[in-house]
């Protein structure tokens, strides 16, 4: 259930990952319900859709090929000293200038631990409780192979 | 070939204004929003977003509207958006052993570590029609929960190959080729064929697999494992120089276990053929395993007779929107082609004839 908010801040880059993977996978409304008022940031680079190839590997862990292509948006954004990135599934441009900009003022340490607070632990808790929930529904189709095992 | 014909620039926006309102449908009835297609022809979605080799679940739900249903039109309207759109890069290849599962099915063994989980699946349903879905409005028990189990689900390929009884892949990590980027050249390498097969047409990659089963290839394949469910994708962005998590794809892999005589460098052991798409496609991943392992007679040192070990067949025939353009563009106006082929016919009987009444001239001649 912690899998995605370690805090380990001996490992930054690791919880820099963290973060990012939570902003990928939250609603631009989402984001900016839980966000505080920032000053004003820059548009390093506007929001812009483009294309990943996605790949995958002969066999599941043999020699990489190119599965097919998913839409990302990008953007990057500077807020004081700090520059923001954001590279998100999805067409949705609003949701990836909110993540770079939550982006750039994680990296502020006067900000830092509020916004992990008010933003990224309730976003993060919400996408486990959502996988937590999946989790369960399959595990309720889980085969219980109850007669077989006498007869063997 | 082709000339240029004018005058039916009227015909043509009429036709479609009328395309529009077939589309619609009766006005009386409430319009489908691309949000519905999305949510409620979920496998149509998948399909397209395979067929289109673009994993976005709104665009593939666009393009089935549009297309009023028609898949394979959908498959080449989102083929053609993707060609607007740059390209940020390659993702790290996902890790399909990490995948969080809806559905994690093997044929292979009845208990293993991680289980058999049916998830949401048409198998062992009636395939009786269910009126009650026709009564709109109805709401449905929610599906029930269980404990979810913490335990690792090992891949079934990899408890047969630390046995020693199934090949390890390759694990070169080359740049793969791009369908995307080069035209198709052989011999493929298998990379560049399983791109080739997961967006590949369903009909044909099923058609084909289908006839290995019957005989037309000689396997014997047993379904090693079925994962259905959810990965994540990694992309390091240049500037920034590490990988990032951008999100998660749904996806659907398929390990075909087969059985290879061995050679003089191999003992007798497994091998696998491999399906992986985008979306829930089991019968696809399934079809696209199949006719990886059977294109791989040849690697394998297996006779090739099928035409499913025809890698120039298989893999030229595979496109629905290649296909579909060939064949669909008979349609198109080809007057000059036509009236050539008219006058060679008239001269063939023509001289016909003559010959005809000359050896009767010279028939009557001799008499």
């Amino acid at each position: 259930m912690t899998q995605h908010t370690p805090h380990p801040t001996s490992d930054p880059l690791g919880e820099r990952r963290a973060w990012m993977a939570v902003l990928a996978r939250a609603g631009a409304d989402e984001i900016a319900a839980l966000l505080p008022t920032l000053p004003p940031h820059e548009r390093l680079r506007a929001p812009e859709t483009g294309l990943v190839m996605v790949r995958g590997r002969a066999g599941g862990d043999g020699a990489p090929f190119n599965l097919g292509e998913m839409t990302v948006t990008r953007c990057a954004v500077r807020l004081g000293d700090a520059v923001g990135h954001a590279y998100v599934a999805g067409r949705d441009k609003r949701q990836a200038e909110l993540a770079a900009l939550v982006d750039a003022a994680l990296q502020d340490p006067a900000r830092h631990d509020a916004l992990m607070a008010a933003v990224i632990a309730p976003l993060s808790a919400a996408q486990q409780a959502a996988r937590a929930a999946e989790a369960r529904r399959a595990a309720a189709t889980r085969v219980e192979f109850f007669t077989m095992a006498t007869m063997r | 070939m082709y000339v240029a014909v004018k005058g039916g620039g009227r015909a043509i926006s009429a036709a479609h204004a009328w395309l529009d309102e077939t589309r619609r449908g009766d006005p009386a009835l409430p319009e489908l929003s691309v949000a519905q297609i999305e949510q409620q022809m979920g496998l149509a979605v998948d399909r397209v977003m395979a067929e289109g080799s673009c994993h976005d679940r709104f665009l593939a739900a666009l393009a089935i509207k549009q297309a009023k249903g028609d898949l394979i039109e959908a498959a080449f309207l989102l083929r053609a958006y993707r060609t607007t759109l740059v390209r940020f890069g390659a993702s790290e290849p996902v890790e399909t052993s990490a995948m969080r599962l809806r559905r994690r099915i093997s044929a292979t063994y009845k208990d293993l570590p991680g289980g058999q989980v049916l998830g949401p699946t048409f198998d062992y349903t009636h395939r009786l029609l269910d009126f009650a879905l026709a009564a709109e409005g109805e709401t449905r028990a929610a599906a029930p929960e269980a404990p979810a189990p913490v335990g690792a689900v090992p891949r079934v390929t990899e408890m047969l190959a630390r046995e020693g009884l199934m090949q390890r892949e390759a694990t070169d990590d080359a740049e793969p080729g791009d369908l995307t980027r080069q035209p198709l050249a052989f011999p493929a390498a298998r990379p560049v064929r399983l791109q080739n097969l997961a967006r590949g047409d369903e009909g044909f990659l099923l058609a084909l697999g289908y006839s290995t089963q019957r005989g037309y290839g000689n396997a014997h394949p047993f379904v090693g494992e079925i994962r259905v469910g959810h990965v994540s994708v990694e992309f390091t962005p240049p500037e920034l120089g590490f990988p990032i998590d951008i999100g998660d794809i749904a996806v659907t892999e398929c390990q075909m276990v087969n059985q290879f005589k061995g050679s003089r460098t191999e003992p007798a052991q497994f091998t696998r053929g491999y399906g992986l798409v985008f979306g829930h496609g089991e019968r696809r991943a399934m079809a696209m395993a199949l006719v990886d392992r059977s294109l791989r007679a040849e690697e394998l040192g297996e006779d090739a007779t099928a035409p499913a070990q025809d890698p120039e067949f298989v893999l030229y025939h595979s496109d629905n929107i290649e296909a579909t353009g060939f064949v669909e563009h008979l349609k198109l106006p080809h007057y000059v082609d036509f009236q050539s082929e008219l006058e060679n016919l008239r001269t063939i009987r023509r001289s016909a004839v003559a010959a005809e009444g000359a050896r009767a001239g010279i028939a009557e001649a001799a008499e």
